[in-house]
């Protein structure tokens, strides 16, 4: 993107200009107060959210990327957990639609453990904080949260649980790039066990009708997953999925490869034999794409670990829509924060947002 | 000379094979008869009506944590006690894992005071299998037997090693104490939540493998053979525990074992659901170790319940504090408070006819008694039964009346139970302890 430096005088007041208009909701609504997973969303809502982004992102593509639709509304990033690229998506989406942002680093080892995690979050509500982003290295720390504040809160990745921010913004991307996913493959590589994008992404694909692959090392693939190990229960327990171990069969066909980033602490729980060996079965190489539908689209959530599980020459490569992921992410979080602050009446909205 | 006649009961004694209306008449704290109602019931006798009751030994749990000392906070001698009488318990091992661990002499002697002076059932202490309860060196067993310990046992910590623990095994025949060990093996569900299945796999929670108990079982049952010991394997949970302690039993090996009422009648399905698979929930009152399991588990524990090979239903009572609950599910203690449910909950089993009403108080008390050859101890000859002679402690129980579970009435401090809210059916309506009443509910009517 050029800037255009001269014309900033004169579009000082762009922001009283554009607000948003409101979204096209799906029947029945918007019904969520959180975002925790989207185990609970409809193909419907999660439309309405990918449609809604599409107008965060021309808000973000301008020369000054800013709209008051959240002025006033007060969001706080309570991570537990490090993270760069989440928090500052976050941080960026709230304040192009204008709310105030606070981060605040929380660290489990340095709190009192016992009641800290509902205390903190009541602490925040009582400041007013209208929605809590929740980083937490721990699965079910945000569905706790939401039981003791009626902030909205929105799960930013708690342990190998859930992702669905991020599930939401690899969903954006590749309807972007390939549109309707119904009936298309989508082919997860890596350790689907541990992966928090992983599950949420099964969601979102099943949600939205593509037919999914798993594939990894038998150590990396979670208990349960095919249907027949959990006999006389609901298909709904958990998303529709065929599982492969070997990357070539998995890759046959492929529409979407997604390449999940493997934690070196795999190797040394003894989950794998060496990273060197992982490379040698599960890599993502050209080789490997050649496989593929020739027009596949090669996604990773980042921060990518070259050369293990992905080759260096294909992550920047023509099918890369890695770095559209980073930005679809700011836009994707925008269209959450504004839905989830339940600023969609009439009477709030202004004028279209592209005037 | 102090009497108690319960009259006209349905006086259900697995022991002696009885089931039909009687009398029973406790003398001086031990039963002195039970038979049909002769009109010759002794003047002085304080009575209870027990028409529409069935009249059972008091319940023997072979598992109970009362958490004192060092942990008052969760349970004391007291209000664990109160629990049990609550739950129709008269007679409760308490599990040595306190703060500091029942290893000595002196550790036991302060449980049995404290108990001397504020239990309201009887309180046999357990000791521990390693000293401090670390897993590396034996406690003293002989000392400990000396003190008055039924068994003894690292109590939620397996012992890993299985040097130590062979020897242990082999030791504790000199004093025919059972060696009881937590069936779990600590290297392989280390970390672990709640069962791996697919529900851990839709929670993102990490998995204990119900072959991290079968591992464990298999290799005590071979190390108990080795040297000609007790095993017991507390509160089992899985199929494959089932199948080796059945095997090794009709090998003839000494095994003997004992599973909770949530293990026989609650899935790991708990933890995540409840009415619909569509949401989910983190309910860490349902976090226990070993945890919830699958219905083919259940299926192979209630046969198992039935047949024999498990002859004791025992709580694993284990209270803790409401703060150590409302915490993130990975740092939440696993614990249930079983005391004053235990009664209701298998009474499922009942209902649906999986096992019978006998067969059930059988498990709760005979069978642990004599798995632990309780029955046979000094002072307490015939626990477990209402034979002439035996302790007088009576459990009355209303089969069909109807409850539901508010923890903050328990009288346990522990109000960490996955049943709040629920409605079960099967109470208990009085307890008796050497025949003196330690618990009635209002439904009691004296004569």
């Amino acid at each position: 993107m050029t800037i255009d430096t001269t014309s900033n005088v004169e579009v000082t007041d762009t922001t009283d200009q554009n607000t948003l208009a409101a979204p096209e909701l799906p029947e029945g609504g918007w019904r969520h107060q959180d975002l925790l997973d989207l185990d609970t969303c409809s193909r419907a809502e999660i439309e309405a959210v990918l449609t809604l982004a599409d107008r965060m992102r021309e808000i973000l593509d301008r020369r000054i990327p800013r709209v008051p639709a959240l002025r006033g509304y007060t969001i706080v990033n309570l991570f537990y957990e490090p993270s760069t690229r989440t928090r500052v998506s976050f941080e960026l989406a709230g304040k192009v639609l204008g709310a105030d942002v606070i981060s605040v680093s929380a660290d489990t080892s340095s709190v009192v453990k016992g009641e800290s995690l509902i205390d903190t979050v009541r602490t925040l509500r009582a400041m007013r904080a209208d929605a809590i982003v929740m980083r937490h290295s721990m699965a079910g720390a945000p569905y706790l949260a939401s039981q003791h504040t009626d902030a909205s809160i929105i799960n930013a990745g708690d342990g190998s649980h859930a992702h669905p921010t991020q599930a939401l913004l690899d969903l954006y991307t590749m309807r972007r790039a390939v549109g309707d996913l119904t009936g298309k493959k989508v082919v997860m590589v890596g350790d689907i066990s541990h992966s928090r994008v992983a599950r949420s992404g099964l969601w979102g694909l099943a949600a939205m009708g593509a037919n999914v692959v798993v594939c990894g090392p038998p150590t990396l693939l979670p208990f349960g997953l095919r249907a027949s190990d959990r006999p006389g229960h609901a298909e709904s327990a958990l998303p529709p999925v065929s599982i492969e171990t070997e990357i070539d069969k998995a890759i046959e066909g492929a529409d979407v490869v997604i390449a999940l980033r493997l934690q070196s602490e795999r190797q040394e729980g003894g989950l794998l034999p060496s990273l060197h060996e992982y490379a040698a079965h599960y890599q993502v190489t050209a080789e490997r794409l050649a496989r593929a539908n020739p027009d596949h689209l090669l996604m990773h959530p980042g921060p990518k670990n070259e050369g293990i599980e992905i080759a260096s020459d294909v992550a920047s490569g023509s099918h890369s829509i890695i770095e559209d992921q980073v930005t679809n992410g700011v836009a994707v979080r925008m269209a959450l924060l504004y839905l989830l602050s339940g600023r969609v009446e009439p009477e709030e909205v202004v004028a279209e947002a592209s005037s | 000379m102090s009497t108690l006649a319960i009259h006209n009961g349905r006086v259900i004694d697995p022991a002696l094979g009885q089931d039909g209306i009687a009398d029973v008449v406790i003398v001086d704290g031990r039963i002195a008869r039970v038979g049909p109602n002769e009109g010759d019931m002794v003047i002085e006798a304080d009575r209870i009506d027990a028409t529409g009751l069935v009249v059972a030994p008091g319940f023997v749990d072979l598992q109970v944590h009362l958490r004192e000392p060092g942990a008052e906070h969760q349970e004391t001698i007291a209000t664990g006690t109160a629990a049990a009488a609550r739950g129709g318990f008269t007679t409760v091992c308490a599990m040595p894992g306190t703060q500091p661990p029942i290893d000595s002499r002196a550790a036991v002697e302060s449980v049995l005071r404290e108990a001397e002076a504020s239990a309201s059932v009887r309180v046999l202490p357990l000791g521990t299998i390693s000293a401090n309860r670390a897993g590396e060196l034996l406690a003293p067993a002989g000392e400990l037997a000396g003190a008055g310990v039924v068994a003894l046992t690292d109590d939620g910590q397996a012992v890993a090693d299985p040097n130590l623990m062979r020897h242990a095994l082999q030791y504790s025949t000199r004093f025919g104490l059972p060696i009881a060990q937590h069936p779990e093996d600590p290297a392989l569900v280390e970390g672990g939540q709640m069962h791996e299945g697919w529900v851990a796999t839709r929670l993102g929670l990490r998995g204990r493998p119900a072959s991290g108990e079968a591992t464990m079982v298999a290799r005590d049952i071979a190390l108990a053979e080795l040297v000609g010991a007790h095993l017991h394997v507390c509160g089992i949970s899985t199929a494959g525990s089932v199948a080796l302690i059945r095997a090794a039993r009709e090998r003839g090996a000494h095994v003997t074992a004992s599973v909770t009422p949530h293990h026989l009648t609650l899935t790991h399905e708990r933890v995540a659901f409840g009415e619909s698979y569509e949401e989910i929930r983190y309910d860490s009152s349902a976090k226990v170790f070993p945890p919830l399991r699958e219905e083919a588990d259940i299926d192979a524990l209630v046969d198992a319940v039935r047949d024999g090979v498990i002859e004791a239903i025992t709580t694993n009572h284990s209270p803790v504090s409401g703060m150590e609950k409302d915490i993130e599910f990975d740092l939440a203690a696993p614990g249930i408070s079983g005391l004053e449910t235990a009664f209701g909950l298998t009474m499922r089993l009942v209902e649906e006819g999986r096992i019978t009403l006998p067969t059930l108080i059988e498990r709760l008390t005979v069978g642990p008694a004599r798995a632990w050859n309780l029955d046979r101890r000094p002072g307490f000859e015939g626990l477990g039964t209402l034979a002439p002679g035996a302790v007088g402690d009576v459990a009355l129980l209303d089969p069909t009346s109807e409850w539901i579970v508010e923890p903050e009435r328990f009288a346990s401090l522990g109000r960490n139970t996955p049943l709040a809210g629920e409605r079960l059916r099967g109470r208990v309506i009085a307890t008796v302890v050497d025949g003196v009443v330690v618990h009635e509910t209002n439904a009691v009517a004296a004569l």
